[in-house]
């Protein structure tokens, strides 16, 4: 259940990795669309946190091009906006797969819905 | 009973039997409740906000439903796949890890607005393996660092968790209080006090303001008898204390002359000065 909310705050955490780590790119996914509750407060208090540039293109790769290049002003956000914003927050499932730190190359992967953060002893 | 953490590391410990068990335990689920409740009190979150926290521990998301119910979006993590594969089968809606929570966190700073974490911290407390990275220090260390990176600021986080020993408690709060300015409270829920185990709820904070009390006033005698002289007992059973042998003395003597008298025993010995003393030696 990797959905694209937790994908945008997720960044690679082993030792020295610490620029260029974040997104993570996504390999080899399966997704499944899941219908969730849609909660406008929650999409309009969440938005600072989001990290735009990096959504849009992780929402490409995933094949939905539905959200524009640059966020609209909040008082511009009509509910077809937000709509679009909450299907590729909270409805798209990654299931398997692979998310791949782009700086070092560590492949995080994806099983059963379930992404594995485990580190290894050298990468403390 | 001997304790689960002692048993060896959380994701051997909870396989799918273990896991199986946990989850559908209903005392278990009980206290998790309690637990999970009084953690989002501590919280102290604004009301009616649809927030953003994270289930450290989250297992088989006992704590995870009840946060659903209340209308808050969660993110969990846990070392455990069995656990986590009963949370995906209870369908539970947060986002689950799997990941050591001794190895830090990889969020983006300020990505969540609380975290509670119910019963888990006491696994930090045993070293997976020898190696200087993963001892209790080193892990406690990584764990809260990144975790008070990933927190909003100011926002809380709540620990409960079975510390063993008074070392235990000092050991957490202390490397919990380095990262940040920190408020912390520690409090005994009765529920535990029969079976000996004190539990403790921390709750860390940037600013200290409208800190929710702790329960400390509630029951102060029960605290502190699970915890008063936990270090020399702790001492004496390693070192093995000198037992005051119950050996022959005066007191002794008459004890059981006066037995044998009350016995109607022929022969018992008069009581006199020299009862008890020790013969001169004799080459």
């Amino acid at each position: 259940m990797v959905r694209l909310i937790t994908h945008n705050l997720l960044a690679c955490h082993v030792r020295g990795c610490t620029t260029n780590n974040f997104p993570l790119a996504f390999k080899d996914v399966e997704i499944q669309l899941r219908e969730a509750e849609f909660n406008q407060d929650f999409l309009r208090g969440f938005l600072p946190k989001l990290e735009w540039r990096a959504l849009v293109d992780t929402a490409k790769s995933l094949n939905d091009q539905s959200l524009p290049d640059t966020p609209p002003a909040p008082e511009q956000m009509d509910t077809e906006f937000l709509k679009a914003l909450h299907h590729v927050l909270l409805e798209i499932h990654v299931e398997e797969g692979a998310m791949v730190c782009a700086n070092c190359g560590h492949v995080y992967p994806i099983s059963n819905g379930i992404p594995n953060m485990l580190l290894q002893e050298h990468e403390l | 009973m001997s304790r689960p953490e002692d048993q060896g590391p959380a994701e051997l410990y909870y396989g799918d039997a273990e896991a199986q068990k946990y989850t559908n335990n209903s005392r278990i689920q009980k206290i998790q409740a309690e637990m999970t409740h009084r953690a989002l009190e501590l919280l102290a979150l604004p009301p009616d906000q649809p927030l953003f926290l994270l289930d450290i521990g989250c297992g088989s998301g006992l704590s995870g439903e009840i946060l659903d119910e209340l209308g808050y979006i969660w993110a969990g993590v846990d070392i455990a796949p069995s656990m986590l594969q009963v949370a995906l089968e209870r369908e539970v809606e947060g986002d689950l890890f799997l990941q050591d929570i001794g190895q830090g966190f990889g969020f983006r700073p300020g990505s969540f607005d609380g975290a509670i974490s119910i019963s888990v911290l006491q696994w930090l407390l045993t070293s997976p393996s020898s190696h200087p990275n993963d001892t209790p220090p080193a892990r406690l260390t990584r764990f809260f660092t990144t975790l008070y990176a990933v927190l909003r600021n100011p926002s809380r986080a709540v620990f409960q968790f079975y510390p063993e020993t008074d070392d235990q408690i000092t050991l957490i709060t202390t490397i919990a209080r380095k990262p940040a300015s920190v408020v912390e409270l520690s409090s005994t829920i009765p529920i535990h006090a029969r079976h000996a185990k004190c539990s403790s709820v921390s709750c860390m904070d940037v600013d200290n303001e409208g800190l929710p009390r702790g329960l400390n006033g509630e029951d102060p005698n029960e605290e502190k008898r699970n915890v008063t002289f936990e270090r020399r007992r702790a001492r004496e059973r390693l070192h093995g204390k000198k037992k005051k042998k119950g050996g022959i003395d005066k007191e002794w003597i008459l004890k059981k002359k006066e037995l044998y008298r009350q016995r109607g025993k022929q022969d018992v010995p008069n009581d006199s000065k020299y009862t008890g003393r020790r013969r001169k030696p004799v080459f």
